[in-house]
């Protein structure tokens, strides 16, 4: 029965937290991205650093181990010259007692100003949004198969730097959709700025029961769900999803659904090819691809941390 | 004179750009603060005949203030064309106040490197500063009373003109 | 002790009575209905002006948390709870620590329940020994020890031939088994409907065939065991249907619905709500829908409030991570009224799954108001709202998806055998 207001939003209908991109107006999705902008610029400099976060105390409240994502905030919150505290949080010692509550209290009181939150669960950054001092943001780092809205927000900034106008594109989305944050972080973020046709593929077994109420097409053929499209979204196949129930083996994965430059030929000429990383090559991805010319991959990193610099100043200032 | 009192900002900017005309090289880098020093930047470029290109800082990521104000809407990128070190630079601004923005302005300008000179041009004077900070040009000193604010705007022809409005 | 019970509006949905008659006590029985039995002198007069007299409530699943929760709550607790919610009659399943698969343990908590005088406590046994699903309790032993039923609560039963002989060897006996019909392999590692709310929340799911595929099995099993077989906390449109063919086709079989699958659905899991984390788990709305008419029409026999108090550190917890189970025993006179009227029911019939028909389910006395019967009896004021919350709610448990809701229908008084044992302030 929380059918109540946005958490993310304020009183005043600004962004407080960042928890999904689902429920979020357009507008502040383009703040981000325009502001992200403005980040590229100071990342290019001699000196990447602002003085603008200076004296805030960022926690990276890793509750699941990920060495590259909670670099990217890192860089990001230094860059804004926050102090960043790095937390990883042992699961172990989790269930020998200390709920996440009882973690987020103890920070709290360590004078946080903002918490990047990865969690297993899905939901769990919303758990702590709602019990933490109304002065303390809260950045969802990726929780569970919900969301990821920083890497959906740079996937958007890197289409939207190569394709302009989201009103005439589409996009496809490949591979395990199911288990995936990103991909449901990237639908709401394309759905919501306009891209009229928005396409995923995989096989029955990767993709969510009611996937098409997210305002996608399904397809479960590579050759007719790439055909014309502008931009190729390859998502991360799970080392323990490649074998068993879900599919046979990688191998097979590769055959069905692997990005090759055959595959990708049947696209637009332009179309341009982008994975949140790290890529399984030979999996998801023939090298020949991610290397490719068409392949925007590594200005995603790049892009990754300008926009991570942008939601954090934005919150802090609202 | 417009209806609103204030002098003509068509009219003080050749004030400045006379003032400055001496003291420039076609080497000086002119950066204009968005937006209205933007805007003031591009015409002294063109009127003075500098060589380098103009340059272009939004303080956004600089202000003292973010706490209380937060970000702003709309953050332009600072784009600054040239190389800064050992460069005598002039910053330009419409209206100088506190001095706080100009602050900014220089702990931003020292992060793409170390100028040989910063000078200060502001098209209004309005006093009121907080920090030890002076123009070396000026278009007109006025004295406008603080529950106001003056802002340049800029016709759909590219003309300027000073406007007051109450403080929101 | 002698009672009148004057004024009230007399509900009694077994002999389909509803009209404004006093009520008499005497001894723990009902002596007199609309008039006084000769020579009748109350001790003690409760007046029901403007208010409900109904046959006391029967619920088919409290969780006590007695044995082995008593963190979480415990018989006084949840006994005075259910006295407050007008429940006198209480079935409370095995899934207790250790489980109820031993006639000692029944015993303790018959004995303990007895004790406080307040409702009856029905336990029902553990079908296999510590719930595991190996070896077959002793269903005669527990049966002498007060066992009303055996029934495997939430956990798994994966071995069909398990099930097979636990259904042939009650049926000799001829006593009620009880299962929640859920395939567990199907629904391994879920935590919501399989449906839109899951796949946009990224919320691992349990598909309706997990239900449905094990409910095929046990009717499929009770056909061929002939037992009488009770099916818990139905969820689906699907299931419902299959029930109602297969009663229509003479099986002998009955059914509930938990109160909160009646009146909720996947999308009261809103951000994550943990107290949505429910057994089975909300679906769609027109699984509810389904469910609300399949009362109505007596497919579904009874509502029960599935009464689970949980902790807060058991509860606040990220959504997949929280226990499931929600407080009911308090919401589920309100939430039935609250049903019938938006399903323009008459109370009698609304009523009547909540007293004469669980009882009917349960085979105990009680469930009724008649003459010569026990004096379990629940007076309430229909009219009256109150708003659930944690300074409301008398169960040790406050985990609710209704805190803050304001619902209507208000215990004032609750007998059990002609004392009143709930009082409101």
């Amino acid at each position: 029965m929380f059918l109540n207001n946005n958490p993310q939003l304020n009183k005043n209908g600004e962004l407080h937290h960042l928890l999904s991109i689902e429920g979020l107006p357009a507008d502040i999705l383009r703040q981000i991205l325009d502001t992200a902008e403005s980040f590229v610029g100071v990342t290019q400099r001699e000196v990447k650093k602002v003085p603008l976060l200076r004296g805030q105390a960022i926690f990276n409240l890793f509750f699941e181990p990920s060495t590259r994502t909670r670099t990217t905030f890192e860089i990001a919150a230094k860059r804004l010259s926050a102090d960043v505290i790095n937390l990883a949080i042992n699961v172990s010692s989790q269930s020998k007692g200390e709920s996440v509550l009882d973690t987020v209290a103890n920070l709290s009181a360590m004078q946080a100003d903002m918490f990047i939150v990865r969690h297993a669960q899905s939901g769990a950054p919303y758990l702590i949004a709602r019990h933490v001092s109304p002065d303390i943001h809260v950045i969802n780092a990726g929780d569970g198969r919900h969301a990821h809205p920083t890497q959906g927000l740079l996937d958007v900034f890197t289409v939207r730097r190569y394709k302009k106008d989201f009103t005439q594109l589409r996009v496809a989305i490949v591979g395990d959709v199911l288990h995936s944050r990103v991909a449901r972080s990237q639908i709401h973020a394309l759905t919501t700025l306009g891209v009229p046709e928005l396409r995923v593929i995989g096989p029955k077994t990767l993709l969510p029961s009611h996937v098409e109420d997210l305002g996608v097409h399904v397809y479960h053929d590579m050759a007719k769900g790439l055909k014309d499209v502008d931009v190729v979204m390859m998502l991360r196949l799970q080392n323990e999803r490649m074998q068993g129930a879900f599919l046979p083996s990688p191998q097979e994965f590769f055959k069905s659904y692997g990005l090759t430059a055959e595959k990708l030929a049947l696209a637009k000429p332009d179309a341009i090819v982008l994975h949140p990383g790290p890529m399984n090559r030979g999996v998801e991805i023939d090298s020949s691809v991610a290397d490719g010319k068409q392949s925007v991959i590594l200005p995603q990193v790049t892009f990754g941390i300008a926009i991570r610099m942008a939601v954090m100043s934005i919150l802090a200032g609202n | 004179m417009t209806e609103q009192g204030l002098p003509s900002a068509e009219t003080l900017l050749a004030t400045l750009t006379a003032q400055m005309r001496a003291q420039v090289t076609p080497q000086t880098g002119l950066i204009g603060i968005v937006t209205g020093g933007a805007w003031l930047a591009e015409r002294l470029h063109k009127a003075l005949g500098i060589a380098v290109p103009v340059g272009t800082l939004d303080v956004s990521f600089y202000r003292d203030d973010f706490r209380d104000r937060g970000l702003k809407r709309k953050v332009a990128p600072s784009t600054i064309p040239f190389e800064v070190d050992g460069r005598d630079l002039i910053l330009i601004d419409d209206v100088l106040n506190t001095g706080r923005t100009i602050r900014a302005a220089m702990n931003e300008l020292f992060d793409y490197g170390r100028p040989a000179s910063i000078r200060l041009a502001a098209l209004v004077d309005r006093g009121g500063r907080e920090l030890p900070i002076a123009a070396q040009f000026i278009g007109a000193t006025l004295d406008i009373p603080s529950a106001q604010s003056i802002d340049l705007e800029q016709a759909d022809g590219g003309g300027l003109r000073l406007v007051l409005q109450p403080v929101k | 002790m002698k009672i009148h019970i004057k004024n009230g509006r007399l509900i009694d949905p077994a002999s389909g009575t509803d009209a404004t008659q006093d009520v008499f006590i005497a001894a723990g029985k009902i002596v007199g209905i609309g008039g006084a039995p000769a020579g009748f002198t109350a001790n003690r007069t409760l007046d029901a002006t403007d208010l409900i007299v109904c046959p006391g409530l029967v619920d088919l699943s409290v969780r006590l948390r007695e044995p082995g929760f008593e963190y979480m709550a415990t018989l006084e607790t949840e006994m005075s709870a259910a006295a407050a919610g007008g429940v006198t009659s209480l079935a409370c399943p095995p899934d207790t620590d250790p489980p109820l698969d031993e006639p000692g343990l029944v015993e303790m908590l018959k004995f303990r329940a007895r004790n406080l005088h307040e409702s009856h406590v029905y336990p029902v046994g553990a079908l296999t020994i510590g719930l595991k699903g190996t070896r077959l309790t002793e269903m005669a032993e527990l049966t002498d020890a007060g066992c009303v039923a055996f029934s495997h609560a939430d956990a798994p039963l994966t071995d069909n031939q398990m099930l097979l002989r636990a259904l042939q060897y009650a049926a000799t006996f001829d006593y009620p088994v009880w299962l929640r019909p859920q395939d567990a392999a199907l629904a391994r590692g879920g935590v919501a409907h399989d449906g839109q709310v899951a796949t946009r929340l990224g919320l691992p799911a349990i598909p309706v065939t997990a239900e449905t595929v094990a409910l095929s099995t046990i009717l499929l099993l009770t056909r061929e065991t002939g037992a009488r077989v009770h099916l818990c906390r139905l969820s689906s449109a699907e299931a419902v249907n299959m029930v109602r063919e297969a009663k229509q086709r003479g099986l002998r079989i009955s059914c509930d619905v938990g109160i909160h699958h009646a009146h909720l659905s996947e999308m009261d899991i809103g951000y994550f709500d943990p107290n949505c984390n429910l057994t089975p788990p909300l679906r769609s709305q027109r699984d509810r829908d389904a469910l609300r008419g399949a009362l109505a029409d007596g497919t579904v026999d009874a509502l029960c409030s599935d009464h689970t108090p949980v902790d807060d550190d058991a509860k606040q917890l990220p959504f997949g991570e929280a226990e499931t189970g929600a407080t009911g025993v308090e919401l589920l006179l309100p939430l039935t009224l609250k049903w019938a009227e938006e399903s323009k029911l008459p109370l009698v019939t609304g009523l009547a799954r909540i007293t004469a028909d669980p009882a009917r389910v349960l085979a105990v006395d009680g469930g009724r108001i008649a003459v010569g019967g026990t004096a379990d009896v629940c007076v309430f004021d229909p009219a009256r709202f109150w708003k659930v919350g944690p300074d409301t709610l008398k169960s040790q448990g406050k985990n609710t998806p209704f805190t803050g809701i304001e619902l209507k229908g208000r215990v004032r008084y609750t007998l059990v055998e002609g004392q009143v044992v709930y009082e409101a302030a």
